[in-house]
Parts: structure tokens; C-alpha cells; sequence
């Protein structure tokens, strides 16, 4: 196409023009990303073959033959490596709810005590932040389990809160409660309460929204809550038979036992996953400017209104994104259990299975899907959530 | 006529200022203040004492073997007796002035990198970062140069953390930069292969990367090709770190204002004299805290090589305390391991904060 000028845009080789090398550097890339995988595939063949391993996943029907310390699910050793697959995936799940739970718990508290006017309690927060954030993980695990619970003294001498729960160099003892047939009808009784409320607090907000009168949602629901529940337990009876842990011979009997592996594992990550969480709630809060607690005040908010409608939406929109990699954090640390030998998926697969059957290959690319599905699905749930949330703006 | 002279004004109430004010303020100010202050009290009460009591004053330091440790606190002998091993591992005795050294030229080299002062920093710190390597790896692994040969399984303690740190992270960067510069690539395949490589690596827990590379590598390489043992941790710590960084440079890369990227276009810049002369100067600048962070964090993590059976800080601590001479003293043995990753990654995290603090131009209320 002439321009003004007349001249003509000097049309130049292929390597000049912008498309034509954007194109050639891709080819070159993915070419080059070929090549190196295909390198390494050739090898891996290569070798499979000189060592007579047969690659594939047959194995996952093989029978495992061996016993494994703590299992969610019913298992002998003449099970499947399939069924090893899943009982180590579920404990991984275990040690991450649990220690989410704590860890959330621990941080929410800390976070706020940092926070906190007094000038003590924001010190001792400052003080188990700093302390526990720059200790690794892993030490903080063998601590609490080599230093601490394998010092632990035998049965006999556990130490015993109130009789009920006992703690042993074999883990700690807690009551285990059984279903009895009032299980159902107090289980009903608590989703038809949680119902309930949920539906309280939408009609509650409509009301507010149409005529401004205020309704006490949340006095209401937990008469819901106190009331329903409590009903099917006058009339039908326990929904729980709870069995206490008794000391006969050498050991306990009865209740449920947290295996040392386990607690310590769960106590590590809480205590130190909670110090990160602490500062992103501490930082989440003192994101929002000040001139919204002043213009919440100035509209006349009570302090309660203030936090509850003002300073805490503002606060979890940046909470939550750092919250949740804490979270994906934590789910990652807890492959730390396998030092410790607590039998979870990198442990029992990553190390046992493949110890027993060699597949290298597949035992450790199943358990890194595993982890890589994990982080992925929490990560694109985390985006949608961003884009609802999004100030938008203009 | 007469002048009104004001009288000298009175002095606040006592209440109102000094530490009685302060601590009315701080510590008193309701009733539920009191309350925390007293359960702060009470905390630091029950923890503080017994572990002081603990730590110093039941405390044995001398002597050589664990008879000397017979008054029930601490016994910090057994860390007196093992400290120089679980700094330098299985280095030879009377080689140790080599680590010691390149300690040293460390420190001394990069000290100009942290003057105001210093010109031409960019210049020299890229060459630094370019000689000082070859340079350690000659003093640290011998061979050369009429110094004798340290095998690398001989390598261990506080040494061993610091070169898997450091190298994972000095490894990581360049990798990591490409990678940040590939995911905000215009190029779509480039784009893809970008993102697949750090999603890949950032999902998956280290200890999964490095049971790979002890027993997944070996099998990708051709025949009778083997790394040693500490190479290929090395290669699964940079891969690892090389995503995380990309990540951080990439919050760089955007924090640049399209401005600067226009500007430097319509100088004439191509893409690499763009990037190298005007973008990642100011991106990286803005990300060193992050950087930072992200070595920390590898700081701590290298505890986990453990695993693989390397003989780092921990690992090294780790097998002392297991030691049926010294059985009974893990608790001394990871209080000290914990202290001492704690005073290197309680100090970098003051630079990084120091350097955020330096950066934030932004205004504060």
C-alpha cells in the first residue's frame, strides 16, 4: 500500500517482519520442548527396558502384603496397591482438614490479638509470628514428635485430662462416640434447624431491605439451633453412646486413638501455617483505609455495625486469595508427614509402593497429579471467586 | 498602662502523661482490656521462667561427654561438642579454611551490591554473579589448582543448607526471569509452554520433586550418564525455585506502567534491548522483597532433603540426636537447629521489610 509519500514500505526479508519471527520463534519453541521430551521419553524406554520393567499401572491390582499403621478405610494387607492409593490420599485429606481447621482457628485469633489495643497481647502475637513463620516446617514437625510425644511416658503413667482424654507414648486417647438409633432424628433435627436459620436470615434481610426493621437472626437461629436438636434428644434419647479409653494391662481400650504420627503432624502444620495466617488477617484488616472506620463512625454506625458491615466484607475480599494459597500451603506441607512415617499418600505410595514395585514412573506421577488436580481445582474455584468479588470500578 | 502577663501554664495532670498514662492507655484501658493484660501476664508467667530456667540457669556447658550433663536442664555440651560438624558436615579438618574463605569472598563481593554509594551496579553484579560461582566450586570441590578433591557426599551441615540455598535460588533466577518474561509473552505457543511449566512445578510439593529427581531422573538420562547425588537436588531445587520466581517477577513485570513499555518502543528498542535496558531493571528492583521471600522460604526448605538422605543442617542435627552416645537430647538439638535457621530467616525477612519500607513510595495515614 503506497503511503504519502509515495514510497513504498520497504517489504524486507522474512526475519524482519515482526509476524513471520513471532511465528518461526514458536515452531522453535515447541519444536525445542518436543525434542527435550522426546529425548527423554527415548531414555526412559531405553532404560525401562535394560532394568525389565514393564511400565503401565497393572501393579495398582497387585496385592500390597503389607499392614499399614493408621487407615480411614478397612484394609488387610492382602488388599491392592489401588486400595493403598486411596487410603493414603484419605489420610492426606485427614491431616489437611484437620490442620485447616486449627490452623484457621490459631490464626484468625493471633491475627487479631496482633491487632489488638492491648499492648501485650499484640507483642505475644508479634512474638509467636515471628518465631514459628521462620522455623522450618519440617523441624517443627520432628520436634513435637521425636522431642515431645516419643518422650511421652507409657500407658500407665499417661497423662489423663479428666479422666477422658489420656495422653501416651502410643498417641492420644479420646472418647468414641457410636450412633444409636436417635442418631437420625437428631440429625434432622440440626440440618431442619440450619434450614431454618439459613431461610431466617434471607427473610430477615428482605424485611430489612423493604421496611429497615431490624430482626434478631441471630438470637433466633440459635434458639433454632438450641431448641430442635434438643427436642429429639428429649424424645427419642443419646444420639451418641460415647465409649471412654479404660487403662487394662499395658494398654488402653476403647475410644479412638490419635496416633503420635498424626498429632504431631497435625499440631506442626497448625501452629505453623496459622503464624502466615495470622498475617494475612492482620494485613487484610489494616487494608482498609481508615477513612472507612471514620466515615462508618460519622454515619453513626455502632462499633458492631462498624466491623460487621463496614471494616470485614472490605477485609476477607483481601484476606481470602492469600488465605486460600495458605491453605494449598498446607495441603502441600503435609507430604512432610513421610518423614516422620505418618502413612500418607507420598509415604505409602511415593515411597512404600514404589520401594516394593519400582514403578517409579507411574507411583510418583500419580501422587503429583494428585496434588497437581488439588491445586488447580482450588486455584481456578479461587479465580472465580476474584472475578465475583472484583471491585469494579468505572 | 498595664501589660497582662499570663501565668506560667499548669502541668498536665499526672494521669495524663508518662508511663502511668501509657499503661492506662495500653494495658488498662477497659474492662476487657484488664482481662487480656492480666491472661498476657499469666501466659508469659507460666512460658518465660521455666524455659529461662530451662536453657540458662539449669543449664551444663562444659565437659565432653554427656556424664557432664547431671543438673536436669539443658545440655548444651552435646551441641558444643557436635557444632563444628553441623556446620561443615564430613568436610575435611584441615580443608575447612576453603569453606571458610569462600564464606568470606561471598560477603566481600557482594557487599557493594548493598551500598547507595556503588556505581555501575547492575554491571557488576551480573559479574559477579558469573565468576563468584566457578570460583566456590573450584575452592569448595578442589581438584584443581593443587587443592585436593572434597568429595561432594562429604559435604554437610550449615555449609550444605547454604549451597543448596543458594545455588537453588542463584540457579533459579535466570530460568525464572525467561519464564516471567514467556508467560506475558504476545506469543501464544510461548504463552502455554510458559504456564504449563510454572503451574506444574508450583503445584506439587518439593518433596515429591525431589523423590523424583532421586529416583525419576536417572532413568531420563542416556546410558551410563549419572549425576552425584547433590547435583541432581540441585537441578529438581532450581527447576522448583525457577517457577516461583517467575511468579514474583511477573508481579514485577506488571507493576511497570504500559508507559514505559511504549516509550521504550518508540526509542526503537527491540524486545530483548526493551526488556534488558528499561523494563527489568525497574521490575526487578520493585520484586527484590519478594525475592527474598522466596529464598526464605527455600532456606527452610532445604530441611527437606532429608528425604534423599543429604546431610544438611538438619539432617546433620537430626542424626546426632539418634546417636546412642547422646540419646535423650533431641530436644537441645532442635532447639538449636531451629535457632539457628531462625536468626537467618528472621534476618532476611528485616532486609526484605527494609528494602518494602524503601520502595513504598506510597503515602500512609
Amino acid at each position: 500500500m503506497p503511503n504519502s509519500t509515495g514510497v513504498k514500505p520497504s517489504s524486507g526479508s522474512m526475519l524482519t517482519d515482526p509476524k513471520a519471527r513471532a511465528l518461526l520463534f514458536q515452531v522453535l519453541s515447541v519444536c525445542a520442548v518436543v525434542g527435550i521430551g522426546w529425548y527423554l521419553f527415548h531414555n526412559t524406554q531405553t532404560n525401562l527396558a535394560q532394568r525389565g520393567i514393564t511400565s503401565g499401572f497393572a501393579f495398582l491390582n497387585n496385592t500390597a502384603g503389607f499392614g499399614i499403621l493408621q487407615s480411614l478405610i478397612e484394609f488387610a494387607p492382602t488388599d491392592t496397591y489401588g486400595r493403598v492409593f486411596f487410603i493414603g490420599l484419605l489420610n492426606t485429606l485427614l491431616v489437611s482438614v484437620l490442620g485447616i481447621f486449627f490452623a484457621t482457628i490459631l490464626g484468625f485469633i493471633i491475627g487479631i490479638a496482633r491487632l489488638s489495643p492491648n499492648w501485650l497481647m499484640s507483642r505475644l502475637a508479634a512474638v509467636y509470628i515471628e518465631i514459628f513463620r521462620n522455623i522450618p516446617p519440617l523441624l517443627q514437625i520432628f520436634f513435637w514428635y521425636f522431642a515431645v510425644l516419643r518422650a511421652m511416658p507409657a500407658p500407665r503413667d499417661s497423662l489423663a485430662i479428666s479422666d477422658v482424654f489420656f495422653l501416651n507414648i502410643r498417641g492420644l486417647y479420646v472418647p468414641e462416640p457410636t450412633m444409636t438409633v436417635a442418631f437420625w432424628p437428631f440429625a434432622f433435627g440440626v440440618l431442619l434447624a440450619l434450614g431454618g436459620s439459613w431461610e431466617l436470615a434471607r427473610r430477615a434481610r428482605a424485611l430489612k431491605i423493604t421496611t429497615g426493621q431490624e430482626f434478631p437472626v441471630f438470637f433466633s437461629s440459635l434458639a433454632l439451633l438450641v431448641v430442635l436438636p434438643g427436642l429429639s434428644i428429649l424424645v427419642f434419647g443419646k444420639p451418641f453412646n460415647w465409649t471412654l479409653p479404660e487403662l487394662r494391662g499395658f494398654n488402653f481400650v476403647g475410644g479412638m486413638v490419635v496416633i503420635p504420627e498424626l498429632f504431631a503432624i497435625t499440631l506442626a502444620l497448625s501452629i505453623y501455617t496459622a503464624a502466615f495466617i495470622a498475617e494475612t488477617v492482620r494485613s487484610g484488616i489494616q487494608s482498609v483505609s481508615h477513612g472507612q472506620t471514620e466515615a462508618a463512625r460519622s454515619l453513626g454506625l455502632r462499633p458492631k455495625h462498624m466491623l460487621r458491615l463496614v471494616i470485614i466484607p472490605q477485609a476477607m475480599r483481601v484476606i481470602i486469595p492469600p488465605l486460600t494459597s495458605q491453605y494449598l500451603n498446607l495441603v502441600k506441607n503435609s507430604s512432610l508427614a513421610a518423614a516422620i512415617g505418618y502413612p500418607d499418600l507420598v509415604s505409602l505410595f511415593a515411597g512404600t509402593v514404589l520401594n516394593q514395585t519400582g514403578q517409579a514412573i507411574e507411583t510418583i506421577a500419580i501422587t503429583m497429579s494428585v496434588y497437581l488436580t488439588i491445586s488447580l481445582t482450588i486455584s481456578f474455584l479461587m479465580n472465580i471467586y476474584n472475578k465475583r468479588i472484583a471491585l469494579i470500578e468505572r | 498602662m498595664t501589660t497582662h502577663t499570663f501565668k506560667p501554664s499548669l502541668p498536665p495532670p499526672s494521669m495524663s502523661v508518662g508511663p502511668v498514662a501509657w499503661i492506662r492507655a495500653n494495658l488498662f484501658s477497659s474492662w476487657f482490656n484488664t482481662l487480656l493484660t492480666f491472661a498476657a501476664i499469666y501466659l508469659i508467667w507460666v512460658l518465660i521462667p521455666p524455659a529461662i530456667r530451662w536453657a540458662f540457669i539449669d543449664a551444663d556447658w562444659n565437659g565432653t561427654s554427656r556424664e557432664a550433663c547431671t543438673s536436669g536442664g539443658a545440655c548444651w555440651v552435646f551441641i558444643k561438642v557436635r557444632f563444628w560438624q553441623f556446620m561443615y558436615g564430613f568436610y575435611p579438618e584441615e580443608l575447612r579454611w576453603r569453606v571458610n574463605l569462600t564464606v568470606l569472598l561471598a560477603i566481600v563481593g557482594a557487599l557493594p551490591l548493598f551500598l547507595k554509594a556503588m556505581p555501575k551496579k547492575l554491571p557488576y553484579g551480573l559479574a559477579f554473579g558469573l565468576v563468584y560461582p566457578i570460583v566456590a566450586w573450584i575452592l569448595l570441590f578442589g581438584g584443581m589448582f593443587g587443592l585436593a578433591e572434597v568429595q561432594t557426599s562429604q559435604w554437610g551441615g550449615l555449609m550444605l543448607t547454604l549451597v543448596i540455598a543458594t545455588v537453588g535460588i542463584g540457579g533459579a533466577m535466570p530460568l525464572g526471569i525467561l519464564l516471567a518474561l514467556g508467560r506475558r509473552s504476545h506469543m501464544p505457543a510461548v504463552r502455554v509452554i510458559c504456564v504449563t511449566f510454572i503451574e506444574f512445578w508450583r503445584g506439587v510439593p518439593l518433596i515429591t520433586v525431589l523423590f523424583m529427581s532421586s529416583v525419576m531422573l536417572p532413568l531420563f538420562l542416556p546410558e551410563g550418564m549419572s549425576f552425584d547425588k547433590l547435583l541432581r537436588a540441585l537441578i529438581a531445587v532450581m527447576l522448583f525455585e525457577a517457577a516461583y520466581i517467575a511468579e514474583v517477577v511477573r508481579g514485577g513485570l506488571q507493576a511497570i506502567p504500559k508507559g514505559q513499555y511504549e516509550a521504550a518502543g518508540a526509542m526503537g528498542l527491540g524486545y530483548w534491548r526493551m526488556m534488558g535496558l528499561v523494563i527489568l531493571p525497574q521490575a526487578l528492583k520493585l520484586v527484590i522483597p519478594g525475592i527474598v521471600n522466596t529464598f526464605i522460604a527455600l532456606f527452610k526448605d532445604t530441611s527437606l532433603v532429608i528425604i534423599i538422605g543429604l546431610f544438611d543442617l538438619f539432617n546433620s542435627i537430626h542424626q546426632a540426636t539418634v546417636d546412642p552416645g547422646w540419646l535423650g537430647y533431641s530436644t537441645e538439638g532442635y532447639v538449636f537447629a531451629a535457632l539457628v535457621f531462625w536468626i537467618f530467616c528472621f534476618g532476611m525477612s528485616r532486609y526484605s521489610m527494609h528494602v518494602e519500607r524503601r520502595l513504598d513510595r506510597g503515602h500512609k495515614r
